[in-house]
């Protein structure tokens, strides 16, 4: 399993502005993450080889090569796994890289505005939600906060999770934000705060769900023989995998509610990068919801199956706790930017480039991603 | 009805593809109709082509009673399709099924204080106009 250990790293980070609203098109959004990444690592975009967008996000292999002007585009691909695409790219990334294809892959994702158009018309369309299109969404079951709250209701039912350590993940993301000039949430949010955000689907209110926003980020991931003269330290993925649930086509059908598709790549990437949990110095966990941290948690082997609550209780996830997670606020409070900007950010602190909310001596990291019904995906990094 | 409200957009509606519509079909004459594998005799929902025990594509249907209990449940407050805006909130419970499978559907007859894991419920009908019955869910009352 350690094929891949190590044969990557990723060379450049890039991003864009994050807001809640842009005038500005998805394309030149991505474009301009893009190009922020290329040069961060050093190169000129005509050296990119491979690349990598964001399935969901409308934007193709084409639009790199005729904005670019790429003449020797070798791979291109899409790994369409909602939240769990960026994470799950990095593998893709590292195996073209690995086995010679390429030389530097571009993964890159956008969000333009969402205004345009009605989010539950365009989850109703995706080949992933043709059974819950059929199913669910006529009875009233149509977004993702939805979907996911059978999930967290079932956890709290057979494990005694409670919101207050629900509260505990959006407290620690936003203290996390408030520390990053970046981030679009910075005002600070108390418990009371919390308890006093509106009812989005029970048990989640409207602080438990992720922010929508507009903007890009983007990484290169460049064959670890190629990284030697570029222009920041190396940040190596050692361990990578994606994951997918048990009936990954309807959450309602799903044997255990709680267990998730990083349960299966967990293992795999663990045993890949030859690290246990306790060399994880710090941890970008996605988190459209506050419960499916708790839940990745638990399915990464840092605790126990319903002991994911009480973990993230008593600061262990806060900066200065034993696992910092999402030191950059997270899609919670810094920007929903799919988890694009969870890999930024990891590679950041990698670098020693986190600012006030360095992790001190941070070697070792890890990334997860998670979309559509349970799609998951980890990729453990190390300077 | 003389109240005048804005019109609401309609609600989404399923698009059976061809190995479903007996399920809606079911529903229109007040039966729970399930997809069972003629190869092993699984039951299966929601309904799909292929067995994923024994690969089988034949399948027959099987009327079932419609109890079950409580595995899940959400209350939505927010209307994120627009079609629901009058309907929040609104439970809508994951069943499991006595015969096996489960069901989600809107609950009716009883408030969100009174659910719990294990709880008994029965699937109803209600009738949405000619072409379309959607299933519900009801407290069993003894």
């Amino acid at each position: 399993m350690s094929t891949l250990r190590d044969k990557s790293a990723v060379s450049g980070i890039g991003e864009t502005e994050f807001s809640r609203e842009s005038e500005r098109s998805q394309l030149a959004l991505t474009l301009e993450a893009s190009l922020n990444a290329i040069l961060d690592a050093g190169l000129d975009p005509k050296d990119i080889d491979g690349v990598i967008p964001y399935a969901a996000g409308g934007i193709v292999a084409e639009d790199f090569i005729t904005n670019f002007g790429l003449k020797n585009l070798r791979y291109s691909a899409q790994t369409p796994m909602g939240g769990a695409s960026p994470v799950a790219a990095l593998q893709s990334a590292a195996m073209a890289v690995a086995t010679g294809i390429c030389n530097h892959v571009l993964v890159a994702l956008g969000r333009g505005s969402i205004s345009g158009g009605r989010i539950t018309d365009r989850l109703a369309q995706m080949p992933q939600m043709r059974l819950v299109s059929e199913f669910e969404m006529p009875l009233g079951t149509n977004a993702p906060a939805q979907f996911y709250a059978h999930m967290a209701r079932r956890h709290m039912e057979l494990y005694g999770t409670t919101t207050r350590q629900f509260a505990e993940v959006a407290m620690t993301c936003r203290r996390h934000a408030q520390m990053n000039e970046r981030a679009m949430m910075r005002k600070p949010m108390s418990l009371a705060d919390y308890e006093n955000s509106r009812l989005i689907s029970e048990p989640f209110r409207l602080f438990d769900c992720s922010l929508e926003s507009a903007g890009a980020a983007a990484v290169v991931v460049s064959s670890a023989d190629r990284v030697g003269d570029l222009r920041h330290r190396p940040v190596y993925i050692s361990g990578v995998a994606e994951g997918h649930p048990d009936s990954p086509s309807a959450i309602t059908q799903r044997p255990d509610l709680t267990r998730i598709g990083i349960a299966r790549a967990a293992p795999v990437a663990f045993e890949m990068a030859g690290v246990t949990h306790s060399d994880i110095d710090v941890a970008e966990i996605y988190d459209c919801f506050t419960y499916i941290v708790i839940c990745q948690l638990e399915d990464m082997g840092f605790c126990a199956k319903g002991e994911g609550g009480a973990f993230v209780e008593d600061g262990r996830i806060a900066l200065g706790g034993a696992l910092p997670v999402n030191t950059h606020g997270g899609l919670l409070s810094e920007a929903h930017i799919a988890g694009m900007n969870h890999i930024v950010e990891l590679v950041r602190q990698l670098r020693g480039d986190g600012g006030a909310a360095q992790v001190e001596d941070a070697e070792v990291g890890l990334v997860t991603g998670f979309g559509d019904l349970g799609d998951g995906s980890i990729a453990i990094m190390r300077r | 009805m003389s109240t005048n409200y804005d019109a609401l957009p309609e609600k989404p509606r399923p698009q059976p593809a061809p190995e479903n519509e007996p399920y809606w079909e079911g529903l229109k004459t007040h039966r729970l109709m399930i997809q069972q594998c003629s190869g092993c005799g699984a039951l299966r929902h929601y309904p799909r082509p292929m067995c994923d025990r024994c690969y089988s594509m034949e399948y027959g249907w099987q009327e079932v009673d419609g109890r079950g209990d409580v595995h899940s449940w959400t209350v939505t407050h927010h209307p994120f399709h627009p079609g629901f805006k009058r309907d929040v909130p609104y439970i809508t419970v994951t069943v499991d099924l006595d015969c096996g499978v489960r069901l989600q559907a809107p609950l009716v007859g009883a408030g969100a204080e009174a659910l719990r894991t294990g709880l008994p419920l029965i699937v109803g009908f209600e009738d949405i106009d000619t072409d379309l019955t959607l299933p519900v869910l009801r407290p069993v009352t003894a």
